[in-house]
């Protein structure tokens, strides 16, 4: 092949089988097979921010954001108060569109085209700041509810449950140790209750992602070690967010944490690196 | 486990839904036997007159399972129900209309009568296929469903909820209203539809007719509640309690809220719409006045007096609320408003969950001490 045929060849536009040779492109989702919903993590990343600028009435919330979450790890992410954790968490899940910058699941799926329904669908599960779960329901049915299925309208009216849905509940309501409350109304859990009922609504979702806002607010400790352990056990097979202000708490689980400054990341790293960086203490732990 | 986990779901936890059915029943085999069975001047007789009402009564009851599937289960407060249930009903009227053939006034056995005295030449193509009684109930079906499902995908895509929605129902019931006051609309303008001969070939004001009308009407009731007890009860039911309790965390779940939404206002229209034809036969009219917000106003008095949430509690609300109507209305004309008024002040403060809500309350607390 002399050096004409190969600059035709990178020229042509109706080349379209080049993705089978896995090259190294990481960001560009036209190098791979796209296959509707699988995420593609051959890259070791499962989400990717990239530049993503969010201002609302001028308030930059997101100043040119970059993350990356590796596939299988529990992060934590802490920042002061109007760092941009809730508003990035709302750009993942789809609540809240970026005015630009790139949001990538595996290296296939663009977050910032698809609903929030779709996004969710797709495997990345949200818990909520202020616990949200049904309170009308069981916990039982709020596990339910939660379970991967077909969330269509007509499959949903016509939808039993099935022995082995019924036993992937049940192992739910052990992990996150609420067996005896299974018939109880939500309304009437503790309120650390009511968060493992909400992680567990996220597992039953069977996400690859789980993206977790302040686990432990308002939790006594022993609640908080339970969490904590809960936590650490979802690492690795799926791969687990944590926005927390609680310093012990984000110490007992993190492996990496990343800080958050003004819609920027200001630091990465270890706990005990990132407790060291001298501009992390001058604007969050010093005080 | 399983099995007591569905018997639970499915069977006990209506009691009060199958004593309605099961008097329902005793009701539709009652009235006709009391009404047929015994000569007029018997005092067992029942007379066609108050079995038209109960007909009437059972329509509204059927209307209110119908707002009390949208505003109880889903949180969806619609104030325009009314003209889901009036489209209906003109469905069925221009039907009937269509039934009277040259028995009218001016005797034209191409156009009703209001027609003609607009000097109309011919039938406008919108009235075309009603002389059909099945084109008239698909209609009946069709058009409160496709005006639902039109509403409800642009005002649910676009997030409007609360009471944004419940004005712009209120808008849409009224902005009927207003097109159908017209003469033009071709609907018969301010005086509707009306003269009713016969629907199907029996005379509308026969007692046999009658009677049959009232039990069609008690089946359709029946029929609805049962219909509407298997959509709450099942997994698209908790979809939809979820999307009332907490309407962003049933989104990140993974559920197109909207749709579901549009789904159930759709269901919830048709219900209303059929409402609505069985009711015009019985009162022999159908006007816009129907259209007029103040009637679905009294239909979410209806459902918050009986109880939201749990369809039974509606057909409660509906019959007490207009008993009492028929009562005052008689007796002491002028108070009726007021106590209406009354009535939702007093439920809205002391009585949340309505009539049925106070008995249920007590039995639910003894069910979870049960479960616990």
């Amino acid at each position: 092949m002399n050096s004409l045929e190969k600059i035709r060849g990178a020229m042509r536009r109706d080349h379209v089988f080049e993705f089978i040779e896995h090259g190294h492109y990481p960001f560009s989702g036209l190098r791979h097979t796209v296959t509707p919903g699988e995420i593609d993590v051959s890259h070791g990343t499962i989400l990717y921010v990239e530049n993503v600028n969010v201002s609302f009435d001028g308030f930059k919330a997101l100043n040119d954001l970059t993350l990356y979450i590796n596939d299988g790890e529990l992060r934590c992410i802490i920042g002061p108060n109007g760092a941009g954790k809730t508003t990035m968490m709302d750009v993942i899940t789809g609540k809240t569109r970026p005015d630009n910058g790139r949001v990538y699941f595996g290296q296939t799926m663009d977050l910032t085209r698809m609903t929030e329904y779709e996004i969710a669908s797709a495997g990345i599960g949200r818990k909520f700041q202020k616990p949200t779960i049904f309170p009308d329901h069981t916990v039982f049915q709020n596990l339910e509810l939660a379970m991967q299925a077909n969330k269509l309208v007509w499959p949903t009216l016509f939808a039993k449950l099935d022995a082995s849905q019924v036993e992937r509940i049940e192992q739910n309501l052990e992990l996150i140790g609420l067996q005896a409350q299974k018939n109880q109304r939500a309304a009437r859990l503790s309120h650390g209750q009511k968060q493992w009922l909400e992680i567990g609504m996220l597992l039953m979702q069977n996400p690859r992602l789980l993206l977790v806002d302040e686990p432990v607010a308002g939790m006594t400790h022993q609640e908080m070690d339970r969490t904590a352990e809960l936590l650490n056990r979802l690492a690795g097979k799926h791969s687990v967010v944590v926005v927390e202000h609680d310093m012990d708490f984000v110490r007992s689980i993190a492996r990496t944490v990343t800080v958050l400054h003004e819609g920027h990341v200001l630091a990465e790293g270890s706990m005990e690196e990132v407790q060291n960086d001298p501009r992390v203490i001058e604007v969050y732990l010093g005080h | 486990m399983l099995s007591r986990y569905f018997i639970n779901r499915w069977l006990g936890a209506d009691t009060g839904g199958n004593i309605f059915l099961g008097l329902l029943v005793l009701l539709m085999l009652a009235v006709p036997v009391l009404n047929l069975g015994f000569p007029e001047g018997s005092s067992l007789h029942l007379s066609t007159y108050t079995v038209t009402l109960i007909g009437k009564y059972i329509c509204y009851a059927l209307l209110a399972i119908a707002l009390d599937l949208v505003w109880g289960y889903c949180g969806i407060l619609s104030l325009g129900h009314g003209a889901f249930f009036a489209l209906g009903g003109y469905a069925m009227g221009m039907y009937l209309m269509r039934q009277i053939g040259d028995r009218g006034v001016y005797g034209n056995p191409e156009l009703p009568d209001f027609m003609v005295f607009l000097n109309w030449k011919e039938l406008p193509w919108y009235w075309f296929g009603f002389d059909q009684f099945w084109f008239a109930a698909l209609m009946v079906v069709l058009v409160p469903g496709l005006l639902a499902f039109i509403f409800g995908w642009l005002a649910f895509r676009s997030r409007v909820t609360g009471v944004y929605l419940s004005i712009i129902t209120q808008a849409l019931t009224y902005a009927l209203l207003l097109a159908f006051f017209r003469n033009e609309m071709g609907f018969g303008g301010n005086n509707g539809l009306t003269d009713f001969k016969d629907i199907l070939g029996f005379s509308l004001q026969s007692d046999v007719t009658r009677v049959m009308l009232f039990s069609l009407s008690g089946l359709a009731l029946g029929l609805g509640y049962l219909v509407s007890r298997y959509i709450v009860s099942s997994k698209l039911g908790r979809v939809v309690v979820a999307i009332r309790d907490a309407e962003d965390r049933t989104r990140f779940i993974g559920y197109n809220v909207e749709r579901y939404k549009v789904w159930i206002f759709v269901v919830s229209a048709i219900l209303a719409g059929i409402a609505g034809a069985f009711y015009v036969p019985q009162v022999g009219i159908i006007n816009p006045s129907e259209f007029s917000p103040l009637n679905s106003i009294e239909l979410a008095i209806w459902v918050a007096v009986g109880g939201r949430g749990t369809l039974y509690g509606a057909v409660v609300g509906a019959l007490l609320v207009n008993y009492a109507k028929t009562y005052f209305t008689g007796a002491l004309p002028e108070v009726w408003l007021f106590a209406l008024g009354g009535l939702f002040v007093v439920v809205t403060l002391f009585l949340p969950k309505g009539i049925v809500g106070l008995l249920s309350e007590k039995r639910s607390g003894k069910q979870a001490e049960q479960g616990a």
